[in-house]
């Protein structure tokens, strides 16, 4: 096991060098000069100058990036312009908020499309299954951002059941101290009931919308892997001997079902967290997507970088997990390795 | 004595093809309705510009945000656009964005797939850590960055998703290609003197294409939402070019105070689009491997 | 249970879920509601300090608050009862006296004025904060320079609690240069003390803290997010505000800002797209603030030094072909004052903004553009993105009148941190801005805008030997107090610029702020941000 986990990282080393180089050199290309930016409105092309010369800006690109590379063995990511914090500090506050909201929609996702999957496996071609597979398309038919829109409108402007968009928590609750991050444990942690529910309050919309645009890979690879797994031997005779449809169902082929599910829910998980950079805009969620994409459009690098950065280790991290739990659910994969 | 079998002649193959879909098709009434549906969408795109009854770039301010009524059935936008020619007429550029990405994919990462999958070694690895560098970035924010480098252009939003994309297509092409490299076509091409990349090109890739143009479908729909994506952070087509998802991120403005009808025609036109790809997508699984259906 | 039981449940339930759930507020939750302001915009700032390097606009809202400074401006009443900075009265905020004199003017500061630390305010304070200002560049800089108060020398602690600026030339803007927003007075001492070699100004510090003797200081501020402010008590610079706490949240998307106000879930916004302002106008269900920028313009300016623009012919045609009606209907809903289409026998008057005589006459412009031979133009025609919701339907209504004349254009959008980048270039050359400044004066403006000093204002690369000429004689003249010459010289740049037209007024913007009818005491400043000493929920 360890020796996987060493060898897996091992080979993940050199895509995260691409990655920062990749990084590296596209925050470069973008247009916009930090300097100018820097110096204010009405600098001169010296006063430019000057700060082009202060920030390094004008040292040739090797030599930035290789600047670069020691600031990131110090764990230092640079400054941010638009916002004047260290990256690295904004990044560490920003990530729980992001994480939070990812996971809450990936869980929305899977009590949604699972059973739909499962349902549709047991009736296939009927006009169930095409009824399931139909609403799970249309779910990721839509601009993940404008499913965030309609839902505000509808369930918060027009009904008003939705608490207004305006973040993580209501102004008028203070945030739970600081333990993970996320504000349900840590408002649970601190036995702060009040604090928990607006927390999650605010979460439902986000996580709906998220959840929504992630139906389809689930439920499709559920309804695939139950298929597999129901016309399987071991099934056929459980069903022989008489065991009730519920039994056959969950107990038997569902458990088997779920590794290839298990696979698909990490593939989702990171895209959605790349996804959920619209979703942030939408529902001015402090996350560290809706800051990547503020410091992109001013051309900001540091944040960007740090943002990418963090986002493919976390990735790495993230397929290495996924699996060591395939490896401990399913021996046979423990052995081959 | 052994007779050889003459090979079947083509007009057999051919009407066996349309024999199987029709099969696929009547048993997967939604399969049908999804192929009718892409067929409506290449008739608007090729015929759209022409039926129109207003120019798409005209503006009338005294008509500005008109709900939809007699004289423009989806209503007027701001400068008082009739909405209606605009969604019809966007149907060509999305479609553009959708097949021009899915091809220049197909080329790229199908090409370097099966290159990788065929030759092995040193080009097997490069390919691979390519894809594995573009798979460890989040994947939109990595067309964001693109496009916001090179600058909003239908081309490079075209670019930018066909990257993305990229690993997808390299590593299904690459287990196809590792599959049939010692098959026996193969080894007949080979001693009738083709050189390798002839081979790679005329006898590997046509046979990883089938397998690949499941997923060209549903990478058709991900092409437009991208550039949906990309209009609401501001990165999409420039305006005024009429285009579903920069209509749906300047209609979206508009909600709140009424005027549904801006963000709802082109969102409903881009929901169907999407869709119906994705939906042909498994029709063609059907025809294509019925064995990998999901 | 029974089925129909059931069924009756059910019923009583989804019933119970179709009516909207009432908010639910405690006693004590709406008590802290009533104290505190809850506003709402799409950005926040970057910096606390406005001497910061790169601080934007939004920084400059917490500076104003937080800080006081020696002078600031009486109040006037505009006939619509709003109340606004009267630009040639002032009155004491720190200062409590002041005398000015040919050479030099002197203040006297308060002698109970303290800084929210409790240490008292001196005039050693007040010069190491103006050396601050003029020693730090970029903005604060230059704004300083713009009221001839360059050097530190200028600066002298006469005692503890006088203070004098000394001037380099005699400059009518200096007094009123004093009493905006760059010389605030900050506590010295802390800052020192928190300052380090590489940044003798402390300006690291000062950043992320409010140290000044302001009504308000800031609490908690998570960039991007949310800035918290609350009330010093002993604020003595003015009347003590009634508001006890200020909450600022980011809330990035137009739409959803709206729709706070209009559930009452927000109290002030002054960012959202006109359209909104007029509907909620008309609605009635919020009040809404409309005031005309001072001295503010917004334009299409052209780079006059290269073709097609350098030809004057060319520049009526496109003055001529401009769409100004369609962009007062449907950009601005008639939220702008029309800075076009002066009757053709107006005088010129001696006041800034004023509008020019061209307006939309199709015929003209074509025979105009015949006229000067040029042919077959096709150039981008470039805006900020920071303020899309205007500048890109004027930018799509004029790309189709000009169409309609033989020019052809493609629209750039220019993310809004590149602007003042490109703008520095001085090479786009068709493109649509918004200049105004904080002193209400013509020369000001001209100043910066018309002046060959290659200004980063001066967009148009304008080069012309008269118009300094006017400008620099005007700006003497406004210095010694001889008015028939000013009047002359203000007359002369206004009609050179509508004679060469380098850059065509489009209008003049309005500040719009949308508030719950329970808040009053709204004022409209020069820097056009919120003042929150002064407002007031009922």
């Amino acid at each position: 096991m360890l020796m996987m986990i060493a060898k897996r990282l091992g080979m993940a080393i050199p895509s995260l060098i691409g990655v920062v180089i990749v990084t590296f050199l596209l925050t470069r290309a973008l247009p916009g000069d930090p300097a100018a930016y820097f110096a204010g409105p009405a600098a001169t092309p010296q006063a430019i100058q000057e700060i082009r010369v202060k920030l390094g800006l004008d040292k040739p690109l090797i030599e930035q990036f290789g600047r670069y590379v020691v600031d990131l063995t110090h764990g230092n990511l640079g400054t941010s312009l638009t916002t004047g914090q260290p990256v690295a500090t904004e990044l560490r506050n920003r990530l729980p908020a992001s994480a939070e909201l990812t996971l809450l929609g990936l869980l929305v996702s899977i009590v949604i499309a699972v059973p739909l999957g499962i349902l549709a496996a047991t009736k296939p071609n009927s006009i169930l299954d095409h009824t399931c597979r139909i609403i799970s398309t249309l779910g990721v038919s839509l601009p993940v951002f404008f499913t965030g829109l309609v839902l505000v409108y509808v369930f918060y402007f027009l009904l008003g059941w939705a608490p207004p968009p305006l973040g993580r928590l209501d102004v008028f609750y203070t945030e739970p101290p600081h333990v993970s991050g996320f504000y349900l444990i840590d408002s649970l942690i601190a036995g702060d009931v009040p604090t928990f529910i607006a927390s999650l309050k605010q979460l439902v919309l986000p996580a709906l919308t998220l959840g929504i645009f992630s139906l389809a890979p689930i439920a499709r690879m559920t309804r695939a892997s139950m298929l597999a797994v129901l016309s399987s031997d071991f099934i056929r005779t459980a069903r022989a001997s008489g065991l009730s449809s519920y039994t056959v169902i969950v107990t038997y082929a569902f458990r088997n079902a779920m590794l290839p599910v298990i696979t698909t829910l990490g593939m989702v998980f990171s895209f959605l967290l790349g996804a959920n950079v619209l979703v942030e805009k939408v529902f001015a969620w402090p996350g560290i997507g809706s800051y990547a994409v503020e410091a992109l459009l001013a051309s900001d690098f540091a944040p960007v970088q740090g943002f990418v950065l963090t986002m493919a280790v976390l990735y790495v991290i993230l397929n290495l997990l996924i699996d060591v739990l395939y490896g401990l659910i399913d021996p046979r994969v423990r052995l081959e390795a | 004595m052994s007779i050889v079998a003459a090979s079947p002649p083509r007009e057999n193959a051919l009407a066996a093809l349309i024999k199987h879909s029709r099969y696929v098709i009547s048993e997967n009434p939604v399969t049908g309705f999804a192929f009718a549906l892409f067929v409506l969408i290449v008739l608007a795109a090729v015929l759209g510009p022409h039926l129109v009854p207003y120019d798409p770039l005209q503006s009338d301010t005294s008509e500005a945000l008109k709900p939809p009524n007699l004289h423009h059935l989806f209503g007027t936008d701001q400068l008082g656009r009739d909405i209606f020619s605009r969604v019809v007429v966007a149907t060509r550029l999305d479609f553009f964005i959708a097949v021009a990405s899915v091809v220049l994919v197909f080329v790229m990462g199908g090409f370097a797939g099966v290159a990788a999958g065929f030759f092995g070694g040193w080009t097997d690895r490069i390919v691979g850590r390519i894809a594995d560098t573009i798979m460890a970035f989040p994947l939109f924010v990595l067309a964001m960055g693109i496009v916001a480098a090179l600058g909003n252009t239908v081309q490079n939003i075209v670019i930018a998703t066909a990257i993305v994309n990229f690993p997808l297509y390299a590593r299904i092409a690459r287990a196809e290609a590792n599959v049939r490299r010692e098959a026996g076509f193969v080894e007949a091409a080979r001693l009738s003197g083709n050189s390798d990349w002839r081979i790679l090109a005329f006898q590997i890739l046509p046979n990883v294409f089938p397998i690949l143009v499941v997923q060209m479908s549903l990478t058709m729909g991900y092409a437009i939402l991208n550039a949906a994506g990309l209009s609401f952070i501001g990165l999409g087509v420039r305006p005024p070019t009429p285009e579903w998802g920069i209509m749906v991120a300047e209609g979206a403005q508009f909600i709140v105070s009424g005027e549904w009808w801006n963000a709802f025609f082109p969102g409903a036109a881009l929901m169907v689009a999407v869709f119906c790809f994705n939906l042909l997508g498994d029709g063609l699984r059907d025809m294509v491997d019925p064995r990998r259906r999901t | 249970m029974k089925r129909r039981d059931l069924l009756k449940s059910m019923t009583a339930l989804t019933a119970a879920a179709a009516v909207p759930a009432p908010a639910i507020w405690s006693s004590a939750k709406a008590q802290t509601r009533q104290e505190t302001l809850l506003i709402v915009s799409e950005s926040g700032p970057n910096n606390l300090d406005i001497h910061g390097v790169g601080t934007n606009v939004p920084g400059y809202e917490v500076s104003w608050n937080c800080y006081d400074r020696l002078i600031t401006h009486e109040m006037k009443t505009l006939p619509n009862g709003t109340p606004y900075y009267d630009k040639t009265k002032f009155k004491p905020e720190l200062a409590e006296d002041m005398n000015v004199g040919d050479l030099s003017a002197t203040f006297k500061l308060r002698k109970d004025a303290a800084f929210q630390d409790g240490t008292p305010v001196t005039a050693k304070d007040v010069k190491w904060s103006f050396d601050r200002a003029v020693t730090v560049g970029g903005f604060p800089t230059f704004q300083m320079s713009a009221g001839s108060l360059t050097k530190p020398e200028q600066f002298v602690v006469v005692d503890d609690h006088t203070f004098r600026v000394d001037f380099l030339k005699k400059d009518r803007l200096t007094i009123p240069d004093l009493a905006v927003i760059v010389p605030c007075v900050i506590n010295s001492e802390l800052v020192k003390k928190n300052a380090t070699p590489q940044d003798p100004w402390g300006l690291e510090y000062t950043k992320l803290n409010t140290v000044g003797s302001g009504a308000y200081r800031v609490t908690n501020w998570t960039a991007g997010s949310q800035v918290v402010l609350e009330r010093n008590d002993k604020w003595k610079g003015g009347p003590l505000p009634k508001i006890k706490r200020v909450i600022w949240r980011i809330v990035p998307d137009a739409g959803n800002r709206r729709a706070l106000l209009e559930r009452g879930d927000a109290d002030v916004s002054y960012d959202l797209p006109n359209k909104d302002f007029s509907e909620l106008k008309n609605d009635g269900k919020l009040t809404i603030v409309s005031t005309p920028y001072s001295n503010g313009i917004q334009y299409i300016g052209m780079n006059v030094q290269h073709p097609p623009f350098n030809d004057v012919k060319v520049r009526y045609a496109v003055a001529y072909a401009l769409p100004y009606q369609k962009i007062m209907d449907v950009v601005l809903y008639g939220l702008g004052k029309p800075m076009f289409g002066a009757a053709a026998d107006t005088p010129t008057e001696v006041a800034w903004p004023q509008p020019h005589k061209f307006k939309t006459d199709l015929d003209k412009a074509k025979k105009l553009l015949a006229e000067s031979g040029a042919s077959n133009i096709n150039v981008p025609i470039s805006f900020d993105l920071g303020f899309a919701g205007v500048n890109q339907p004027i930018c799509e209504l004029v790309q189709e009148s000009l169409a309609q004349i033989g020019i052809t254009t493609t629209i750039n959008k220019v993310p809004g941190a590149n602007w003042r980048t490109e703008l520095t270039k001085k090479n786009m050359p068709l493109f649509t801005n918004v200049f105004s400044g904080w002193l209400d004066y013509p020369e000001y403006f001209f100043y910066w805008c018309y002046h060959s000093g290659k200004s980063i204002f001066n967009t148009m690369d304008y080069q012309s030997l008269q118009m300094d000429t006017f400008i620099d004689g005007a700006r003497a003249a406004a210095a010694t107090g001889n008015w028939d010459s000013y009047d002359k010289d203000v007359k002369g740049f206004v009609d050179l610029a509508y004679t060469d037209m380098p850059r065509i007024p489009l209008y003049q913007p309005y500040v719009n702020v949308a508030m719950q009818k329970d808040i009053s005491g709204y004022q409209y400043w020069f820097h056009r941000r919120l003042d929150y000493r002064t407002f007031v929920k009922a």
